[in-house]
Formats: structure tokens, C-alpha cells, sequence
């Protein structure tokens, strides 16, 4: 009994100096687990769908690094000293996404990329983050629910980045960042009926929109309609991508043993569509345990931010947890033929891209606007 | 700074929270139900999917089925050689790679339209052959531009060889590439990775047997098509189904009878049928001129083509089978036996020949076919020394009807029923036929003139080579008659020779045994002191044979034909009929000289070298009896 006492409370030991080190780094215990597991998928996943390649793991467990940096710093900075930071972050933002498409105009391409120096780099992932965060801190000094005229001001807040990005074109970003700004709005208690006549006037707006889309967005949501239609062209990623789930089956072809993955069936297998990976190898099963993850990450996310104080931490928290949710259920959906295909990755387990680090930057706002709720209190 | 309602905020975000909450949980499930169907109800048709996409079955043809003559001399056997192979779907622009292929010469232009349908109508991933044994020098070059067509490759493959050579070419027939006609007629998928079929001849009459059945390996690919060892981490199983090769064919036809029968025939446009009397098997059979089966098996080009089909001695037509001519004078021991089952004559009975002969009350005159007269002669003496007078008479005492119907019975007119294609019946004719054939009214009346002619052969009669070697081995056996059979029966893998059963075809009925007797030594006759009396000299056995002449060209009625004034082609046609021992033959033969003129002359000398190499070749058996006998009444 001694001997299990002392284990036990070397155990206990153990735990205790985590929850201390993870409080003075103001990180939340839960969520890190959550998020460790993920990555940990992630690597397993990309390992196999990048055809075993070591390069593609250490790239991204640099990415990783580099993301947990930004979570530990942001994790530090008070609600206060974001909401501050909200004007200048979207300010910039809204330059770099002009610069952008500038160049994008100028060189009659697509441009999503500013070269700076030695890293390549993305202004549409910042307005990830800095439209939740000008739309919440906007919020924060007015009543709840918002008011028509303030309303008009969001929209116009969100819409504008939007609009640079959709030009880009980057459909998939521009799809997130107008999730995470009208998260906000949503959350700050815009009442239903509301909710109800923008959805009508919404696909009045989509119908009207049709004709400014892309000739290859029209064509992505008619193969969304009927795949079959081309199932050699634009139509064959989603056949591609069905048959590797469908033929995963309860349990997978087991990891590094899917055909459709391995034998180059499955287009974009480690970006975009490595659901379909994950499908395929490791089954439903596998899918069940990634999407409980995932919701154990939302709720856990969630939970933070209904513990944070102030309408400014509570509506940018919900947010960004919710938004991380809408990467997860779009990718899914598109991957398994629910949703039309636009290029949003699946948070955290695709390779590639800056999102890691912006996810990551997400959480450790999260965090930080957690633990720093009795400060406020006080 | 406005003051905050801090309680109902409060409120406000508990309860967006909690819809948010059930919008997820709801998102949820929908997307939990989409992946149950794809991957628990719908898993079986997905399973397959992905299957059909990583495995694809490369064909392994089956080795094609040898040609053996009836003692297992091979006649026709395989060899490898290579062609040039096509993936489609490995191919960028189909179009411009068969442009370049055809600059390079390894293609004709004209080629590439058929070439394109063929490869429209196969299968995906299938290897279409688009140039069949490629020479060395071809193989060197495309070699050097390889690298420049991607999906096209030299495999190795067996294609046919013939080692004789152009050797019963027409019995034996030829290979070549599977054509569009083809694939609309054959088991497509049994045919995946065969390059030749059999176009003709044996080659084609016994073409399943011969092609035996394709193996595969499953073999796996990418997405690119692309043959790999490894599936991600791992090699699976892969299935595969060894071929059956084809069915080695044994034939009746005796090589060495083939090769004196050819060489026999030399330069000369004719055919010639061996028959071996007991079963119908075909001991010999050839078409001359004929062509080399090999050009077909690598293809053949244009001008090639034109060369074969413009030749005005006809080199592809099978002159044994569809080749149609008035049978003269080989008729007439038919016409005999005509005459002795429906007594119409005494075969005693003596009648005066001077040549010439006008049927009561008309004064057309039916003349001598080689001129001269033969003075007295009964019915053997008129079948041996072919009496023409003789039979101008009898055939007007039969009537048309008789004829017709008594020739029927050796199968004039009608299929032999051989066992290769593309026989014609030739024609029998008769009053009916005429009527239904002419259009005038005048025309429909059949004449008694036109009997006459009947008797020595001549007039609408048309028969093929094969049909006179069917009816000779009819004569030889007294009436039995069976189809004739190229092929004789099968060897298997242990080389165990299983020979088929004869058919039986057409008899003969009512016919009296003194009558065949008399017939018999009528043709005997003619071997020994009638019209070809030089044949039978020194033959080491009894000949019983008749002599044929047809005429291709009427001479005016007062006049004599002169064969040196009349134009090659427009010259008799020399027929020649036998059948060895005559006491219990074992060989009949018909040979046919187109334009070679009287039967006797060029005919016959043919006929004794394709006997003597049958009935005298060291590894047959040996003549029965050969001490030949002398038919009483044959002396003169």
C-alpha cells in the first residue's frame, strides 16, 4: 500500500508540474492534448499519402513548431492588447490582399502569395483571423443584439476582404473568412427572423453571383451536382475520392495499403483530399476517431471561450472555434461528395500551407483570452 | 462608453452557444450518415471500383495450334518475331504519333484510318498491334526513335511460319491481323492479345480450335496505367490463368503427294484434287498460281495487294474449289453408268463412229471432239478411246431429266461439303434451271441439242476440280461417297494423333455390280490402249482414268479447232480424271490445266506423277496386289 502511495503521489507530482508549467505558459491542458493527438495523426496520415516520404514529416513538424510558437506568444497577450491590435491587423491585411491582386491583375494569374524575402506568404491567412477579430472588438462596444446600422458596418467589414480574396481566386479562404467574420455576428445574438431574410436574400445574392463566378467555380459546382457528368475531367476527383472511402470500408485497407492513395488513383492525397487518405486506410473507424477529435477539440474550444470574460474574448473565442469546425465539416463534405469542392484544407491534418501556423495562432488566442478572464474579473 | 447589459449578453451567448452546439451535433450526423453509405451500404460497389481501377488483366496468348501433314510432317508451325505495339490510353496525341510513325515508314498512310477505328473499338488499356513482323532493319529503325513515341512498343510475339513456303496455301490457307470485320464477329474478350486470325483455308475453317484460349496475369497499375510492383507498402496477390494453346491439327494431306502434285502442275494455271477414296480425306489439293501466306502474317502493303488481286492469272482464287469449268469428256464413265442402270444401251452392242453425228431431223452437226473417227466401238471401247458419237446418241436416248438426275447422285452440281470454305457448287444443269435463269421465253426452252452436248460434257455443265475428285472417288468406290475432309483429326499434348470419323456424303443406288465392272474397265482402258495409253505404260499398278478436254471457245460449225491458231487463254481446258489400283484403289485424283488443251496430252502425265508419288512414296504402305491385271476385252 505504501509503495502504491508513492506512486501515486509521484504521479500526482508529475501532473501537478504540467498544470503549473502549462499555466504559467497560460495554455490550456485539454486542448494541447487534443491538438498533440491530431498532429500526431497527421504525421502518421501524411506519412503514407505522401508515399513515405521523411521530407514531407519534417516539413511539417517545422510547420508545427513554427505554429506552437505563434500559440505560446498569442497565448500571452491580453484581450486589451488584441483589441487594440484588431484595426492594424486587418488594416494591413486589407493592403497586402490589394498588393496581391495588383499583382494578380498585372500578371493576368492567380496570386495568393507574397514573396517576402525567404518565406512565401499568404495575406488571406491573416484575415483568418483578423476579421473575427475586428468584427468581435466592433461588437464589443455596442449592445447586444446588433443593430441594423452596425450591422450594415460589419458587412461591409467583412465583405471587403472577402471580395479581395474571392478575386484571388480562392474560393475556399474566402468561404472561411466570411464563416469566421458572420460567426461573430451570428454569435452576438443577431436574431433569427434576420437570420432568416439574409439567407433568403443570400441565394437571391447567389443566383445574381453565378455570373461573376469563375468559369472553373461554375464548373466545380455542376460536377458537385452530377460528377458523372465528366468523370474524366473536373468530375474525377470526387468519383476518385468516393471510391477510396466507399472501398475503406469499417476498417481500411490498412495504413499505407490503399490503392487508390498509393497508386495515384486519388488526386491531391496529401493535400486537399486526405480524408479520403484516412478513408480508405484506416476505415469508418478511422474517420469516427478523427471526427471525435475534432469535435472533442470545438467543444473544448468552445468551452474556453464561454469561460472567457467580455464580449470582445467571448464572441472572437466562439468564433474561432466554430470556424475550425466549418474547415472540418467543408473539407469533409467535399471530400465525400456532400459539398461542392472548393480548396479548403482539413485543419491541421493536410500537409502543406500556412494554415498550420494560422490554426495553431487561432488556439493560442483561444487560450489566451481564457486565461486571462480573472484578470479581467478582478 | 454605453452601459452593457452584462446579464442578458450573458443570456444571449449561453443560447447561441447551445443552437451552435446542436447545428454542430446535427452537421455531424449528416456527415457521419454520408459515410456510412459510402463506406457500409454502398462498400461492395466502391470495393470493386477501386479494384477495376488498380488491377488490370494482361492477356497471355495462347500459342496458335501447329499444321501437321497426315504422318506429323509439320506444315505449319510458329516463331517469334516482333511487331509494333500501341497502348492508346499511354499515347499523348494518337494522331500525330501515327503521322510520324507512318514518316518513318513503319506505317503505310493509308493504314491509319483503319488503324484508328480498330483502336477506338478496343478495350481500355488494350495493346493494339499496329505493325506485324518487323524486319530488322525496321526494328533498328524505330529503335533509334523510340524514345519519341511513348505507347508504343516492340513486344515479341509468335506469328505464323510456313516453312514450305506458298505450299497448299490454298488448303492450308493464311493468318492475318484481326480486322475490324473480325472483331465484329469474334468472342472479343477470348481474343484480347491475339494478333492473327485465320483468314482462310484450314486456317480459318478450324480457327477456334486452332486459337486455343488466352491466359492472363493481373497485373497492377497506377493511375497512369503504368505496370508497378508495390501497392503503397505492400505487394499484393495478383491473379493469373495460364492459356491453352491451340489444338494441333492433323491433316490427310500427304506432303510429299502435295510436292509432286505441285511440281507437277509447274507453271501452269490449274488445280489439282487427291481424294483418298476410303474416307474422303483430301491427300493433296492445289490452286496454281498461288501466293506466299507469310506476307499476310506481317501485313501486307498496298502495292503488294494490287499486285495479288490485279494479276490476271488470279493467284487468290482458289481454283481447286471456286474455280467452275465444263467437266468434256470426264463425264462420260457417269454417263455410261447412266446409260447401263436405265438400259438404255447394250454394252455389247457395237456402233459405227465416223466422226460425226446429227440427231434425227436436224442437221446441226455434232462433231468428234478431237476430230478423226473411232469405226466400231462398244461401251468400254467408247469410254477408253472417249467416243464422243458414242455418247452423243446416249445422251439423246437418256433425256436431259435422267442425266441430270443420275449425275446428282455423284454429287454434280451440289457442295462436297468440305471441311474448309468458300466451295461453289457448279452448275447442273437442267430444263427447270434454264427456265428459271433465262428471261426471254425463247431462251427458256431447253433444246434436245443442248442434251447432247450433255453427254461428251459440254455446254452450261460447270464443275469445280474438287467436285470431279469427289466423283472419281465415288467411281472408285462403286458409289460410296464421303465429304471431302482437309483435315483428318487432332494430336494432343502427349502427341497422341485422335483422327476424326469419315462423313459419309452422297451414294449412288440401283447401280448393278456387272455395270461398275464394265465402266471399270472401260476407264482401264483408256489408261492402257485408249486416249491416254501412254499414262498406264510401265506403271507399277493399274491405272483407271479418263481424259478431259473442255472447250472454252465454240469453233464455227464448219470448221476444226486448231490450237495453234486459237489465243492462249481462249485454248481447251485439260482434264484429267484417275483413280489407283484400280482393283482396290487407294488415290483419286482430278487435274485441271486451264487453256492446257487435249486432256490426254498435258493433263494425264500430271495425274501419273501425283499416283506415283502416293502409291510408290517408300513410307506408304505397299500397293496391294501389284501385280497388275489386264481387263478381258481391253487387247486389241
Amino acid at each position: 500500500m505504501m509503495v502504491d502511495d508513492n506512486r501515486d503521489s509521484a504521479a500526482r507530482r508529475t501532473f501537478s508540474l504540467a498544470a503549473r508549467l502549462l499555466s504559467a505558459l497560460k495554455l490550456d491542458g485539454p486542448l494541447l492534448v487534443g491538438l498533440g493527438l491530431l498532429a500526431v495523426y497527421a504525421l502518421l496520415v501524411q506519412y503514407s499519402a505522401s508515399g513515405r516520404s521523411l521530407e514531407t514529416i519534417v516539413r511539417t513538424l517545422m510547420r508545427l513548431g513554427l505554429g506552437t510558437v505563434a500559440m505560446i506568444a498569442l497565448a500571452q497577450s491580453s484581450p486589451n492588447f488584441l483589441r487594440g491590435l484588431a484595426p492594424w491587423l486587418y488594416g494591413i491585411g486589407i493592403v497586402l490582399l490589394l498588393v496581391v491582386d495588383a499583382i494578380g491583375y498585372v500578371g493576368k494569374s492567380a496570386q495568393r502569395w507574397l514573396d517576402v524575402g525567404l518565406i512565401r506568404f499568404q495575406p488571406s491567412e491573416i484575415m483568418k483571423i483578423a476579421v473575427p477579430m475586428i468584427a468581435a472588438s466592433f461588437m464589443h462596444e455596442r449592445r447586444l443584439p446588433p443593430e441594423w446600422r452596425h450591422l450594415l458596418v460589419l458587412a461591409g467589414l467583412i465583405l471587403l476582404p472577402v471580395a479581395l480574396i474571392a478575386m484571388q481566386p480562392d474560393l475556399g479562404t474566402a468561404v472561411l473568412v466570411f464563416a469566421a467574420g458572420t460567426l461573430v455576428i451570428l454569435m452576438a445574438g443577431l436574431q433569427w427572423q434576420v437570420i432568416a431574410g439574409l439567407a433568403v436574400a443570400g441565394v437571391g445574392a447567389a443566383v445574381v453571383g453565378w455570373n461573376f463566378l469563375h468559369d472553373y467555380q461554375r464548373q466545380r459546382i455542376r460536377i458537385f451536382l452530377d460528377p458523372q457528368s465528366d468523370p474524366l475531367g473536373s468530375g474525377y476527383h470526387i468519383i476518385q475520392s468516393q471510391i477510396a472511402i466507399g472501398s475503406g470500408g469499417l476498417f481500411g485497407k490498412g495504413w499505407m495499403n490503399g490503392s487508390q492513395a498509393q497508386l495515384d488513383f486519388l488526386p491531391e492525397r496529401s493535400t486537399d483530399f486526405i480524408f479520403a487518405v484516412i478513408g480508405e486506410e484506416f476505415g469508418l473507424l478511422g474517420l469516427i476517431v478523427l471526427l471525435l477529435l475534432y469535435l472533442f477539440i470545438v467543444s473544448r474550444a468552445i468551452f474556453l471561450a464561454t469561460q472567457s470574460t467580455g464580449t470582445f474574448a467571448r464572441l472572437l473565442g466562439s468564433s474561432l472555434a466554430l470556424t475550425f469546425f466549418v474547415y472540418v465539416f467543408i473539407n469533409a463534405g467535399m471530400v465525400s461528395g456532400l459539398l461542392p469542392v472548393v480548396g479548403v484544407p482539413l485543419p491541421l491534418i493536410s500537409y502543406g500551407g500556412t494554415s498550420v501556423v494560422t490554426l495553431l495562432a487561432g488556439f493560442g488566442i483561444l487560450m489566451g483570452l481564457y486565461s486571462h478572464r480573472k484578470l479581467i474579473n478582478s | 462608453m454605453r452601459i452593457k447589459d452584462q446579464w442578458n449578453e450573458q443570456r444571449i451567448f449561453g443560447s447561441r452557444t447551445f443552437a451552435a452546439l446542436v447545428i454542430m451535433g446535427l452537421l455531424s450526423l449528416t456527415l457521419l450518415g454520408k459515410l456510412l453509405y459510402l463506406q457500409v451500404i454502398r462498400h461492395d460497389y466502391y470495393l470493386e471500383l477501386s479494384q477495376g481501377n488498380r488491377v488490370r488483366q494482361d492477356p497471355i496468348p495462347a500459342s496458335r495450334g501447329l499444321i501437321l501433314d497426315r504422318r506429323g510432317r509439320v506444315l505449319v508451325d510458329n516463331e517469334p518475331a516482333f511487331q509494333l505495339e500501341l497502348i492508346p490510353e499511354q499515347t499523348p496525341d494518337l494522331a500525330d504519333t501515327l503521322r510520324r510513325l507512318a514518316e518513318l515508314k513503319l506505317l503505310d498512310p493509308e493504314d491509319i484510318a483503319p488503324l484508328k477505328r480498330i483502336i477506338r473499338s478496343r478495350r481500355v488499356f488494350d495493346s493494339v498491334p499496329i505493325k506485324l513482323r518487323l524486319t530488322d532493319e525496321e526494328i533498328g529503325r524505330f529503335a533509334v526513335h523510340r524514345h519519341q513515341f511513348q505507347g508504343v512498343d516492340l513486344r515479341a510475339r509468335q506469328t505464323r511460319h510456313y516453312p514450305y513456303g506458298e505450299l497448299g496455301v490454298h488448303a492450308l490457307g493464311y493468318v492475318a491481323a484481326v480486322s475490324e470485320d473480325d472483331l465484329d464477329r469474334i468472342d472479343r474478350p477470348g481474343y484480347a492479345g491475339t494478333t492473327l486470325i485465320g483468314k482462310l483455308g484450314v486456317e480459318a475453317a478450324y480457327e477456334t480450335q486452332l486459337h486455343g484460349l488466352n491466359g492472363y496475369q493481373q497485373i497492377l497499375v497506377n493511375a497512369q496505367g503504368r505496370s508497378v510492383k508495390f501497392q503503397g507498402a505492400f505487394q499484393p496477390e495478383l491473379a493469373a490463368q495460364a492459356p491453352v494453346p491451340g489444338t494441333d491439327l492433323v491433316l490427310a494431306l500427304d506432303l510429299p503427294t502435295q510436292q509432286a502434285a505441285e511440281s507437277a502442275l509447274g507453271d501452269h494455271r490449274g488445280a489439282i484434287v487427291a481424294i483418298d477414296p476410303a474416307n474422303g480425306g483430301v491427300l493433296a489439293l492445289v490452286s496454281h498460281p498461288g501466293f506466299d501466306p507469310a506476307l499476310f502474317g506481317r501485313g501486307l502493303t498496298r502495292p503488294e495487294y494490287a499486285t495479288l488481286v490485279n494479276n490476271e492469272d488470279k493467284p487468290l482464287l482458289n481454283r481447286a474449289l471456286r474455280g467452275t469449268y465444263p467437266s468434256g469428256s470426264t463425264i462420260k464413265p457417269l454417263m455410261a453408268l447412266a446409260g447401263l442402270t436405265y438400259n438404255a444401251i447394250d454394252p455389247e452392242r457395237r456402233q459405227f463412229c465416223n466422226g460425226e453425228f446429227h440427231l434425227p431431223g436436224s442437221r446441226h452437226l455434232y462433231r468428234e471432239g478431237k476430230g478423226g473417227k473411232h469405226g466400231e466401238v462398244n461401251l468400254v471401247d467408247a469410254v477408253a478411246r472417249s467416243c464422243d458419237v458414242y455418247f452423243y446418241g446416249l445422251a439423246a436416248q437418256l433425256g436431259v431429266d435422267r442425266i441430270a438426275s443420275f449425275a446428282a447422285q455423284f454429287g454434280i452440281g451440289a457442295l462436297t461439303g468440305i471441311d474448309i470454305s468458300g466451295e461453289k457448287p457448279g452448275l447442273l444443269p437442267t430444263p427447270a434451271w434454264k427456265k428459271q435463269v433465262f428471261k426471254r421465253p425463247q431462251d427458256q426452252v431447253w433444246f434436245p441439242g443442248e442434251t447432247v452436248n450433255f453427254g461428251v460434257g459440254q455446254g452450261y455443265l460447270l464443275v469445280t476440280p474438287l467436285q470431279l475428285a469427289h466423283y472419281t472417288a465415288m467411281l472408285a468406290e462403286r458409289g460410296r461417297g464421303f465429304q471431302p475432309r482437309v483435315v483428318a483429326g487432332t494430336r494432343d499434348a502427349s502427341g497422341r494423333i485422335v483422327r476424326s470419323n469419315p462423313v459419309a456424303g452422297s451414294a449412288t443406288n440401283g447401280i448393278s455390280e456387272a455395270s461398275w465392272a464394265l465402266v471399270l474397265r472401260g476407264m482401264i482402258g483408256a489408261t492402257t490402249y485408249g486416249t491416254a495409253a501412254a499414262l498406264g505404260k510401265d506403271a507399277r499398278y493399274t491405272i483407271a482414268g479418263k481424259t478431259g478436254t473442255a472447250q472454252v471457245f465454240t469453233v464455227a460449225q464448219n470448221a476444226r479447232y486448231n490450237a495453234n491458231t486459237v489465243a492462249e487463254r481462249l485454248r481447251d481446258h485439260s482434264w484429267f480424271i484417275a483413280f489407283a489400283p484400280a482393283e482396290s484403289p487407294r488415290i483419286a485424283v482430278a487435274v485441271l490445266v486451264e487453256n492446257g488443251g487435249f486432256g490426254a496430252s498435258v493433263a494425264a502425265p500430271i495425274a501419273r506423277r501425283v499416283l506415283d508419288a502416293y502409291l510408290l512414296d517408300a513410307a506408304a504402305p505397299a500397293p496391294a496386289a501389284a501385280a497388275p491385271t489386264t481387263p478381258p476385252g481391253a487387247t486389241q
